[in-house]
This record gives structure tokens, sequence and C-alpha cells, in this order.
């Protein structure tokens, strides 16, 4: 699916947690580095982060979680991306998340991890980079 | 030596001996601020003190205005109390955790709710999914409190529970609890969080719209009033609109215009400011910029004291002391080199013990990673103990009162906080100011005005984007048993078989009367259906229909 145009992120709260300064701070920060940023809001269910990048054609999904249920959390998006078709969205995710549970995310389909003090311009360097190569 | 000849004398140090230092050695920076950005001069003296009356705006412990604290002895007749916050898991899980910290000498409970409690729904519901004990205890009925206070005498102990949307159904299960001990319930000490508007801009575990809400906040302060004579009906929370990455400034002031506006709904709802006007309380953070915390916490309890008497009428004395519970910045701790946290907790303790808290968490150093181990919480409460107990910072009364330096910030950060909550007023006060998006919108730029600053370099942060290691040992991290939520609703699917049901339907039926009648109490009511384990999530779900849901403000 080759398009050009900016690219388009949705940074998304999954769960009942409700710390969104780094949501806020990453949304803005990509939003800075030229993108188009939709930020969801709180507790938002995996159906509706998925149906917001289907409405929204986003290339990526920001996901952030703090409460420890991102185990559940972050792979439920992935399925329910792929359930609509969105398969090739690149899903990231963020927050508090112990280095041993990343290469179970990266398993289910989550891109890459981005812990606390990883600098924004990381992330949208590898947002950049994937999304370079999605679009072909 | 007078003001003049003081500002003569100055002049001469800068022209003879501090010029020549300047043009061999220039300074670090051209311009030093604290982490709020206040710009910090390079000496303080008498000078920057010129025109303040001793007795106006410094005063004498235990005296209005109480900048040097609200006790006249402080901490030299007792320690602040010190209270680790902590829950995960199960009620029994907890319950061992509560004793553990009791064992190692810590001197007051805190009670960490998870976040389907937090935002009102049983750990069975769909919404639940994945988060049923994870950043605190699941309580969903009465018998989930029993098993997590059994064998701790609440009419001895004092306990805090950080819960705010649903805060009457907990505090109603705690005093059934205390009530089945045999415990006085005019006894019972501790404090309930109950505050709502820090919610909606910093915390996110709203339920109910502002009107509402308020109503349930004011509707509890009544019912402490009558009933839990000495409990804290409420704790304003500038912890957590830090947290959210405000200032120091903005911490204070956001804080304070939240406690003007429940102060304002209570005398609304016909209660009199000093009926629970000394039951009010207040949180704030202990971040790690030293000098600045010590005068943030100075400067807030002058400006609550003043904003009571001046503005608010309170007469009582007991009214116009701002109390408060501290807790040590935990966007301060880093994933990187974690044992590092422990000395930046250790400095904001300190901050906080020399700024005159009456009660102390500190943070964990494994906290950027997961919930605490038990030895990392040892640690943590070993430091308060190590302030308490070997520094000597305890054994005089606001041991940094009257340093030019201190002063000087704690004048300035009550101006510029007077400032914000001018103008919050012309908003039309802290609830529409808050509808309004005003006060989201501050916070929201001071946080990434922060990130910019890490990330320019322009902040150093140890271990972050300086001083790195590569290959970093990590400390072996606290699991939460992922059983856990199965095991909840095993518990509260025995309960509701166990239950009276028609006890239930009619207790929950009469809640939803009180609450459609708008002037009603509700708070017995609550105690009614708690008693007869209805639970948190049927409770809130009568709530929800008659009070609505928030839908969150400029999303």
């Amino acid at each position: 699916m080759a398009r050009s145009g900016p690219i388009r992120v949705i940074v998304a709260k999954p769960g009942l947690d409700g710390h969104d300064r780094g949501a806020k701070v990453v949304a803005r920060a990509l939003r800075d580095a030229g993108m188009e940023v939709i930020y969801t809001g709180l507790r938002q269910t995996p159906e509706r982060i998925a149906e917001a990048a289907l409405d929204e054609d986003a290339d990526v999904v920001g996901l952030s979680s703090l409460s420890g249920a991102h185990r559940v959390l972050f792979p439920r998006v992935v399925d329910e991306l792929r359930k609509r078709g969105l398969g090739d969205v690149i899903v990231i995710g963020g927050g508090i998340i112990p280095a041993g549970d990343a290469p179970a995310l990266i398993q289910a389909g989550v891109r890459a991890v981005f812990g606390p003090g990883s600098p924004t311009s990381e992330i949208a360097e590898f947002i950049r980079g994937a999304v370079k190569e999605r679009r072909g | 030596m007078t003001p003049d000849s003081l500002g003569d004398a100055r002049r001469h140090w800068e022209r003879e001996t501090l010029a020549k230092t300047l043009a061999r050695f220039p300074e670090r920076e051209g311009k030093f601020e604290t982490l709020s950005g206040l710009e910090i001069d390079r000496l303080y003296t008498p000078l920057d003190g010129e025109g303040r009356g001793y007795g106006e705006e410094i005063g004498f412990p235990g005296e209005f205005p109480f900048t040097r604290g609200i006790q006249p002895t402080m901490y030299r007749g007792r320690l602040w109390t010190m209270r680790q916050y902590a829950g995960f898991g199960s009620a029994s899980e907890t319950n061992r955790r509560f004793k553990y910290l009791l064992e190692q000498g810590q001197t007051g409970l805190s009670v960490a709710f998870d976040l389907p409690t937090q935002i009102g729904y049983d750990s069975d519901d769909p919404l639940a999914e994945g988060e049923v004990g994870k950043v605190g205890v699941a309580i969903d009925t009465l018998a989930d409190m029993e098993t997590l206070f059994d064998g701790i005498p609440l009419a001895k102990v004092s306990t805090s529970m950080t819960i705010n949307a649903p805060a009457s159904i907990l505090l109603a299960m705690y005093a059934v609890v205390a009530e089945k001990q045999g415990a006085p319930l005019d006894k019972l000490s501790g404090t309930i969080q109950n505050d709502i508007l820090k919610e909606y801009v910093a915390r996110g575990t709203y339920i109910f719209p502002p009107e509402p809400s308020m109503r349930l906040v004011t509707d509890l302060f009544a019912y402490c009033a009558e009933s839990l004579p000495v409990w804290n009906s409420i704790s304003i929370s500038g912890y957590h609109i830090r947290e959210a990455g405000s200032t120091a400034v903005q911490e204070v002031a956001f804080t304070l215009a939240n406690g003007v506006a429940y102060v304002q709904a209570a005398k609304r709802a016909g209660l009199d400011v000093d009926t629970f006007g000394p039951r009010l309380s207040f949180f704030f953070n202990g971040h790690i910029d030293f000098l600045e915390e010590v005068a943030k916490f100075r400067a807030a309890r002058r400006l609550w004291a003043r904003l009571m008497r001046d503005r608010l009428g309170a007469k009582d004395p007991r009214s116009w002391m701002l109390r408060f519970h501290t807790q040590t910045a935990g966007s301060s701790l880093t994933a990187q080199q974690p044992l590092n946290n422990v000395v930046r907790t250790a400095l904001e303790a300190l901050a906080a013990v020399l700024g005159g808290a009456q009660s102390l968490h500190t943070n964990s150093f494994d906290e950027a990673l997961a919930l605490p181990s038990e030895d990392s919480v040892r640690v943590a409460l070993r430091t308060q103990q190590i302030i308490g107990h070997e520094s000597g910072v305890a054994d005089s009364v606001d041991p940094l009162g009257g340093a030019y330096l201190i002063e000087s910030l704690t004048d300035r950060i009550e101006a510029e906080a007077l400032r914000y909550i001018d103008e919050i007023d012309r908003l039309g006060g802290a609830v529409a100011a808050i509808e309004k998006g005003f006060v989201q919108k501050e916070i929201e730029d001071s946080a990434y005005r922060y990130q910019r600053l890490v990330e320019e370099g322009r902040r150093t942060v140890v271990g972050v984007n300086a001083f790195q290691v590569e290959d970093e040992k990590m400390p072996p991290l606290l699991e939460v048993d992922p059983e856990v939520g199965r095991r909840q609703m095993a518990t509260l699917s025995e309960v509701r078989a166990g239950r009276d049901a028609k006890a239930v339907t009619s207790s929950l039926e009469a809640l939803r009367e009180a609450a459609v009648a708008t002037d009603a109490a509700l708070m017995p009511r609550i105690v009614d259906a708690v008693r007869r384990y209805a639970s948190l999530g049927e409770i809130c779900h009568v709530l929800r229909g008659v009070f609505g849901e928030y839908a969150g403000a400029g999303r």
C-alpha cells in the first residue's frame, strides 16, 4: 500500500490506567516531528483503538501503559488490528514495561518497546524507518 | 549593618572580589534555574528580605501563618508518620505486606487499590481484564476488606486510602470492618484521598461528571464530621499534578485552588467551614530540586493559612493549618542504574522533612521498573528512619527557616501561586478552569518543556542523558501472580452466592432513591449497601445510572 503524505499515528491508552503524561509528550513530539497524531484519551478498549486506526488510516499505533496490563492488552490490540485487515500497521509500546516482558510483546506483534527515559527523537526515528519500509 | 551600608558592602564585594573571580573562572551557566524554571541568583543576603516582616511572613511554629510548621515543637515531639503506599494482588497478599511493613517499624498504613476498584468496576467486569490486582489490591466487597485488615487493629493503626471517585464506598467498608472489630468510630484515624478534581487533570480515575462528584465529596465531609471526627475527609493532592509534569508553583497553585473549590462547595451544601476545615489534609510531591521543594512546602502552608482565614472565613486556627503527606517523586526515578534512585529518594525525603511534612512515603528504587519488592521497600523505609534517627535534622524546628535563599524562594513561590489562583478565579474557579481545559493545558506545556530540556541536554539526568553505562545488572522485580484475576473472580462469585440477595437489592434501591433526591445524604445508604455485601461495581452501577459518566474535557 504505497502512499505519501505525512505519517499518521494513533497514540492510545489501553485499559484503565490514567497516567498519560508520557503519551501526551510523545504525541506532541511526533507532531513537532511533522507527523499527524491523534491521541485517543484514556480508557480505550483494544477494539476502539483498532477502530480508530482504521478510521484514521493510521500507519502507526503507539500504546502506553503504566499499570502492568500491557501483557494482556498490547497483544489484544495487535489481534484487533489483524481482524480488521490492518496487520501491517506498526504497533509500538511504552510505559512501565519490565525488560523481561519485551520479548513476549515482540513475539505477539509489537514492533518495538520504548521504556522510561527513551528520547522522543529515538521514537520518531524508529517510526520513520518502519513507515518507509511499510509504504515501500 | 544597616541595609544601606550592607548594600554598599555588597557592591564593594561585587566589584573587588567577585569580578576578579568571574574574569578568571566563568560560571557553569549564564543563568541558573530551579527545576521549575525559577531563576536562582548567585547569592542571597539580608537585602533579599528587606521589608519582610518576621511576624507577618515567617512567625513562630504553631502560629499563623504557620510558615515554620504547624506544631510548636514539630519533630522534637514526634517524628512524621512513616507511611509506605502498598497494595497488589489479592487482599490476603496485601495483608501480608502490611504486616511486614508494620514489623519493620512503619507507623501508618497506606492502601493502594487496583484500577478496577478505583474506577468502580468489579473484578469480573470485562473492562477489568488485565488490570485486576496490578497497581494495587482488588476490592470487590466487604469480604475483601475484612481480609485486607485481618489481624490489624484499626483502633490502633492509622490508615490512608488512595481512592477518589468511589471514596465513599471504600470508607464505608473500612468503617464497617472497624465496627466488626469493635473499634470505636470516633477514634478511627486515617485519611481518604477523596480528591476528584485532580483526577480530571492529572490522575485519570474519575467516574462521574464534576457536579455529582463534588456532591459525593461534600457528602463524605458531612459524614466524617458527624461519625468519624478525627478522620481526614480529603487529601487535596498536588502529587499527581506534579507527576503529570507541572512546575512547583503550579503544583501549589492548582492544589490550593482545588482546596478553595472544595471549601466553597461544602459551604454551599450548608456545612460550616470550621466543622470540616480542621480535617482537610494535603498531599504534595517531594521532587528533586532540594531547595525549591523546601521553600514550596513552606509557601503552601502560609498561602493556605491566609486563604482559609482571610478569604474563606475560617475562625478555628486548626482550619488554617495545612497538614500534608509527601511522597517522593516517582517521575524523578530512572529505569537506568536503578540503585541511583535510593539517593534521589533520600534527597527528596530530606526536603519533605525540612519542609515540615506530617507523613511521608519514600519510593523504592525499582519503581521505574515494576511494583516494589520487599527488599527495595525496606531500603525506602530505612531511608526515612536514617533521616529521622541519625541525621539530626529532626531536632530543631524548621532548621532552614531564615536562610536568605529559602525565605526569598518561599515568598516567590507563594506570590506566583497566588497569581495563578487569581487567574483561575477569573475563569470561574477550579471546576470551571478544569472544564475549560486550562489546568490540563498548563500542566502539559510544562511537561513538554521539561522533556525538551532533557532531550536537548540542558537538564542532566544522571544515567539517562549523561553518565550512562552499558550492560546494566537489573534487580529482581516483584511479579504479581497472573492468576490473581481468576482467584478474585472466584471469591466474588462465592460472596454473591452467600449473601441475602433481597437485602442487597433493596439497599441498592434505597441508594438510588437518595441519589435521585439531590439533597439526601448518600453515605448512610452506602454504608447499608456495603454491610449487605453489595459489591463496589454494583454500587457504582447504581450511581452511574443516576449521575452519568464523565466523558473527558477537550477530547
